[in-house]
């Protein structure tokens, strides 16, 4: 039997209902490859070793007396932005250091209730800003395949942690593209699901209209049995859509006929790495083979998907980081007036990008600027929408790259703010139009980076995704491949 | 509070009057770098006045629902010690800001 660490979620499972296993040793297992190798590699920011084995503990005595739940004893780690009772919630942030949370978010308690073991926070961009970890007050994660290189962002640790099997699977966000880039670049599998499937209560907001909690996993199979835990309707998110919550994993293991997939000319344009664009337009030869026909559909809005995204994210941003102001929770400058307190406050506890997102969005939203700036950017985000509608009357799933580019290298882009934005062209568009997205592994580079593509649908249409994502997996090898770590002593 | 911004500049991008209406401190060196950076991204925000926006209607949701309201009813949520607990400064159940009246 292969390690256990390298187990995915579903097998996971399978050989602790059989017995084979126990959660304690799966989760020792877990802590010692972490720390083998989380050294080098800096996906966790905070692990509760002891709280994770009183859960381990708590989960195979669950077993013992007969019980099941569908993710029984199962570590699974999350993103350093989910409210974890008693347990810190930077969000990579200064600003929230020594912060304890006081309450559980709605998918955490979702997951315990399944069985899962909550055994860690991930690295990330400082409050989901970013591409590539580089904005995290706690330093970069570094990508597994090779740790010159970023592995994406903002759920960097995420992705992390899962290709270099110290996780078994997370949990992240997605605002432009901040899942499913890092699976993408570590060759992973990421879901961005519709807009409303997944409660954000007690999930940090950067942009409310854009922000969708998805999950990163080692294969299509456990995107499926994350989704079916953590969907549905919860009354204390007022976003959260009343629509029933489907078995995923019935779209699994169908072949594609009688599926027809778009490919928007516009994604393959200038811009695209060759050997991405080689690797997707083989991977689209291999939906055609599975039964799949493939069509082609233009998407004119395109080139104006990361003006309309910068604009009505960083807006949102400013509005909702006001909240960071000193005086209920995180950091506090002393001073002696509260407009004082807030700004030496804020101008402590913020990075850089963080700062720059709040000011572009304050100005946008500042009383001049606010007509030519934010409301027109809600008009083009309804065209950009409206040009998703057109494209899906004659398909039922777009192939795009999930990336323009594979990984790159730490410091390529940390220095101008506008190429790193433009990393999220192929993904921002998905969160403006309302629709959901999967990034599944498709190849590699020559220098042995991994390539995304991303699967894209009409909002709730998740089982598609699944169903194209999963039967694509299961006529190649990707993700199953494994990069070779060094131990870190 | 009396206001302390300055005037509103007549046009173009002043970051340190937008840093003043988002209650964040600039150091002189971080004003001149996002003034160059933030001038520039605008400059390619700019796109958007290129798009024929007549007739639509701005889009708000990702995915547009009504407006649900709940039953008024009391709930519990997170006590009173657990919400004071991350405060930098409490005391008496209350948290505690510097003077807000001269």
């Amino acid at each position: 039997m292969a390690a256990l660490t390298e187990l995915t979620v579903s097998e996971a499972v399978r050989v602790l209902s059989e017995g084979g296993t126990t959660s304690t040793s799966l989760l020792e297992a877990l802590l010692q490859r972490i720390d083998q190798h989380d050294g080098a590699i800096h996906a966790y920011v905070s692990i509760d070793r002891e709280d994770a084995m009183r859960q381990a503990e708590a989960a195979d005595a669950r077993r013992k007396r007969g019980e099941s739940a569908p993710l029984l004893g199962v570590p699974i780690a999350v993103k350093d932005l989910f409210n974890v009772k008693g347990q810190p919630c930077t969000c990579g942030s200064r600003m929230l250091e020594g912060y304890i949370a006081p309450f559980d978010a709605t998918v955490i308690t979702r997951l315990r209730e399944a069985g899962a073991v909550i055994v860690g926070r991930l690295n990330m961009d400082e409050f989901a800003m970013g591409s590539s970890t580089e904005n995290s007050a706690w330093g970069p994660s570094r990508n597994p395949w090779n740790t010159d290189c970023v592995p994406g962002g903002s759920s960097g640790g995420n992705a992390a942690a899962v290709a270099a099997d110290i996780a078994f699977a997370s949990l992240g966000t997605d605002t432009g593209g901040s899942v499913r880039q890092p699976a993408s670049f570590c060759g992973c599998v990421g879901l961005k699901p519709t807009y409303g499937r997944i409660s954000r209560y007690g999930v940090v907001a950067y942009a409310s209209s854009l922000d969708q909690v998805g999950p990163v996993t080692k294969d299509v199979r456990d995107t499926a049995l994350l989704m079916n835990v953590m969907s549905g309707l919860d009354l204390r998110d007022s976003t959260s859509l009343n629509v029933p919550t489907p078995d995923f994993t019935t779209a699994l293991g169908r072949d594609l006929r009688g599926l027809r997939l778009g490919l928007p000319s516009e994604y393959f344009g200038a811009g695209l790495d060759p050997e991405v664009e080689r690797a997707v337009r083989a991977a689209t030869d291999v939906c055609r083979s599975l039964g799949a026909e493939i069509v082609s559909v233009s998407l004119p809005q395109t080139k104006f998907a990361i003006p309309t995204y910068y604009v009505i994210a960083t807006a949102e941003a400013s509005a909702n980081l006001a909240r960071f102001d000193g005086i209920r929770y995180g950091a506090r400058v002393k001073a002696d007036s509260p407009l004082e307190l807030y700004e030496q406050t804020r101008a402590r506890g913020f990075g850089s990008e963080v700062k720059r997102r709040i000011i572009l969005g304050t100005y946008v939203l500042s009383s001049g600027y606010y007509d030519a700036y934010y409301l027109r950017a809600q008009k083009v985000r309804r065209w950009i929408r409206a040009g998703f509608d057109d494209a899906f009357r004659s398909c039922d799933a777009l192939l795009t790259p999930t990336a323009p580019t594979p990984a790159f290298r730490f410091g390529e882009k940390s220095a101008d703010p506008l190429q790193m934005y433009l990393s999220d062209i192929f993904t921002a568009t998905v969160n403006l139009a309302g629709g959901c997205a999967l990034s599944v592994p498709c190849g590699f580079s020559a220098t042995g980076m991994p390539i995304g593509m991303q699967v894209i649908g009409p909002a709730l249409a998740e089982e598609t995704l699944l169903r194209v994502g999963h039967a694509y997996e299961q006529a190649t090898d990707w993700h199953l491949r494994r990069p070779q770590l060094k131990a870190s002593v | 509070m009396r206001m302390t911004d300055s005037a509103r500049p007549s046009d173009g991008f002043d970051v340190a009057y937008v840093a003043r209406l988002a209650r964040l401190h600039l150091e002189e060196n971080e004003r001149a770098q996002l003034q160059g950076q933030l001038e520039q991204i605008l400059s390619y925000v700019d796109a958007l006045k290129e798009a024929d926006v007549s007739g639509l209607a701005p889009m708000i949701q990702a995915v547009e629902t009504e407006n649900v309201l709940r039953s008024d009813e009391v709930s519990p949520g997170v006590d009173r010690e657990a919400a004071l607990a991350n405060a930098p400064e409490h005391r008496l159940g209350l948290f505690i800001v510097p003077r807000i009246l001269e």
